[in-house]
């Protein structure tokens, strides 16, 4: 099988041509070491085995995607590349070209979305373009599947005649300080694309450098080189100029080859689209209003109807037959706790969330496709930039006041990672609509007058929070993390059906994956903890169950926070699970029919500050498994999901601490 | 005179871009994305809020806040 890397900017079409090569065999995974998404795939004819890398401009040593995309391609070997272009942005999409070109591996350029170029009156000469690039091009338009198998059948050619590019020709004064470079760092015995060291050596790339391990000696000559090259400047830097001399490069070969229709100044549809979306006035109303259709869809009328129709399947068709069918058959009585209380309850309650992320990121995916997101991130940049974040933590951030795990799935969007864990340490504050009910619980009870005021206190309360731990995060551990705010506006499409659909699907598919392995395997264990006594022997009775030996364990903690009886703890502790069971479990452990005989218990044992204290402490402790794996998964290590839930539960403690503590001077 | 950068553009000039004035990571991604000494700039719209600023440039829109745009001097196109 011929082995073939895809790579191109970013909104060029890549994933519509990746999809359309490959069909459904694709493959998601990370790449190692780092959460970039690695995607894999094989053509239909089982021929070509295709690796998706992420979407890059350059290959500079500074961000991970173009670093893990350099590496692939040097450590790995692949046979080819496919190198795709967005012909309605020819010249810096060229850019990224002709630092592939260097690489000495087969290359076909694939020139897409000529179906726009064509409306737009633009002609380009490609046999002419290939002819100055010394590289295949193939016109394609990916989304209505023009030409898609030309491509492929390029890439045969370049490979079995191994067909490696030509070196670009820069201006002399480049080319000639690059041979020179080329002399210093040639050696024998080392196999590697000289093209692509020298002009990294030139530039200063200190990975290669030290990969390079050039002696004293030959470092002093590279400097030397260098420095005479930059005296032949006035802007007098390597790395500018080098970058210069490509960008000149492109301007000749599309001066020659590209005919362009509209004047610049004309405006485009996207242009048009942009003097409203983006207006003065119009901006933060319409961004508001796609906000809360959103949020009110994924967690509103539609995704709730959904969510119910699971729950209502789940307790009221699958518990029951399972349970009669376990009765029929005679199996003791804790196989069928284990499976109806622990399996179907543990994973169930997590399934409930997959209609709200499968509606929620197919409207992401239609925003992102349209080409939105990134307005979205242009509007809502200057106030989150105090906090370190950037205009595209905002959509995370309001996803969280729905529910926490979807929330942190959508800062996929972010490249950064720094930017990506601030964003996900800080979605937690932002009260998930599974806390509600614990709120309304208590509120009601305590403060009957006050309960909206008191309830959206909650919301202001995570928020505020949200902003200081921002701050403290900021000038703490993220210091040194500027990442730069460099963004392209791509210009508007009509998002396809068939790639949103499917982008939805991979993200549900993520998700029902990790229910059926961790959230399975933790349910488990919480069932364990619920069904059994501290001397290990099966228990029905709650009261006596290793749960509440360890709620009676850790109930004095809460002591100073107002709340320290046993069942306050194991609600705590269950809402773990989910923040539903905490609501749920105290109905259980004060043996309570319903909410209103559960009113009545707890108004024995709370008071209306130690309530308040208690709401405090549930919105802002850890959020439940659910939220922790994806937390894991998205920050990319243990340590961050774990530094997430101490965090949480610290502040909380203090909080709630404070509350009560300086509450109690007052009442 | 003091040096002119971006952030000295009004909305709808353009002008002419002479050094970009920082290091590291931020200066690779400014000439990646085409901010090149020599390039025309155009200054296309800046955000409700005041930052970012969205460019125009080599035929397509970029944006930056003015903590990036402060590093890139120009020389106005009128001027020339």
């Amino acid at each position: 099988m011929i082995s073939v890397v895809l790579a191109g900017n970013p909104n060029c079409g890549k994933t519509t041509l990746f999809n359309a090569l490959t069909g459904s065999n694709q493959y998601v995974g990370n790449w190692a070491g780092v959460t970039v998404e690695k995607k894999t795939g094989k053509t239909k004819d089982g021929k070509f085995n295709i690796v998706d890398l992420p979407g890059i401009y350059s290959l500079s040593p500074y961000s991970m995607e173009e670093v893990v995309s350099r590496d692939y391609i040097i450590k790995e070997k692949p046979q080819a590349i496919i190198n795709i272009i967005d012909g309605t942005n020819i010249e810096r999409n060229l850019y990224l070209s002709v630092q592939l070109v260097e690489l000495g591996i087969p290359m076909v350029l694939v020139i897409n979305m000529m179906d726009d170029v064509k409306a737009q009156g633009t002609k380009i000469d490609t046999c002419y373009l290939s002819k100055l690039m010394g590289i295949p091009i193939v016109p394609i338009s990916a989304r209505k599947g023009d030409n898609i198998n030309e491509v492929m059948r390029q890439i045969e050619y370049v490979v079995n005649n191994n067909i490696i590019p030509p070196e670009i020709n820069f201006d002399v004064n480049t080319q000639n300080t690059l041979n020179s470079i080329f002399f210093v760092i040639y050696n024998e015995n080392r196999n590697i694309p000289y093209s692509f060291y020298s002009s990294k050596v030139l530039e200063g790339d200190e990975r290669v450098i030290n990969e390079l391990n050039l002696s004293e000696d030959e470092l002093e000559r590279v400097n030397l080189i260098a420095k005479k090259y930059e005296e032949t400047s006035q802007y007098g830097d390597r790395e500018t100029m080098l970058a210069d001399a490509r960008y000149r490069f492109i301007e000749d070969v599309t001066r020659k080859c590209v005919v362009k229709g509209k004047s610049d100044d004309k405006l485009t549809t996207s242009d048009k689209i942009d003097l409203i979306v983006t207006n003065k006035f119009l901006a933060l109303p319409i961004f508001l209003l796609i906000m809360l259709s959103i949020f009110s869809l994924t967690f509103g009328t539609v995704g709730t109807f959904f969510s119910d129709l699971i729950e209502n399947f789940l307790s009221n068709i699958l518990s029951p037959a399972v349970e009669s069918f376990l009765n029929n058959i005679d199996s003791p009585q804790w196989t069928s706790s284990l499976l109806i209380n622990g399996v179907i309850n543990g994973v169930g309650g997590v399934l409930t969330f997959l209609p709200q992320i499968s509606i929620l990121f197919f409207c992401l995916s239609i925003l992102e496709d349209s080409g939105y997101m990134a307005r979205a991130a242009f509007i809502t940049d200057r106030f989150l930039r105090k906090l370190g974040l950037s205009g595209k933590s905002f959509i995370p951030m309001i996803m969280g006041f729905g529910c926490t795990t979807p929330a942190v799935m959508a800062t996929r969007t972010q490249e950064n990672i720094n930017e990506r864990r601030m964003t996900i340490l800080l979605i937690p504050f932002m009260s998930c609509g599974a806390k509600l009910p614990i709120y309304a619980l208590f509120a009601g009870v305590f403060f009957a007058a006050h309960q909206g005021l008191i309830v959206f206190s909650m919301y202001i309360i995570g928020f505020v929070l949200a902003i200081i731990a921002g701050l403290v995060l900021k000038k703490t551990y993220f210091k040194t993390n500027r990442a730069p705010f460099i963004m392209e506006l791509p210009a508007y499409r009509l998002p396809l059906v068939s790639s949103v659909l499917k982008n939805t699907w991979d993200k549900c598919k993520g998700f029902l994956v990790k229910a059926g392995t961790i959230i399975f395997a933790m349910s488990i264990i919480i069932w364990i903890l619920q069904s059994f006594t501290p001397s290990l022997s099966y228990t029905s009775d709650s009261s006596t169950s290793l749960f509440a030996y360890l709620g009676g364990l850790i109930a004095p903690i809460f002591k100073p926070l107002g709340f320290g009886n046993w069942k306050a703890g194991v609600s705590l502790l269950s809402g773990l699970v989910a923040k539903e069971a905490v609501v749920s479990t105290m109905l259980v452990l004060y043996s309570a029919a319903n909410e209103a005989a559960l009113s009545g218990a707890i108004m024995q044992v709370f008071t209306p500050l130690s309530a308040f204290s208690f709401m405090v402490f549930c919105l802002l402790y850890m959020p439940c498994i659910s939220a922790f794996v994806t937390i894991k998964k998205e920050s990319g290590s243990i340590k961050w999901a774990l530094a997430s839930a101490a965090m949480q539960c610290t502040i909380a403690y203090v909080a709630s601490l404070l509350v009560y503590q300086i509450g109690s001077l007052f009442v | 005179m003091k040096d002119l950068t971006i952030n000295d553009l009004t909305v709808g000039e353009s002008a002419l871009v002479l050094k970009i004035n920082c290091e590291g990571a931020m200066k690779r991604r400014l000439i990646d994305m085409g901010i090149t000494p020599g390039v025309k700039v155009l200054l296309h719209k800046i955000a409700p809020l005041g930052d970012p600023l969205e460019l125009k440039l080599r035929g397509y829109l970029l944006s930056i806040r003015r903590s990036e745009a402060k590093n890139i001097y120009i020389k106005k196109e009128s001027k020339l």
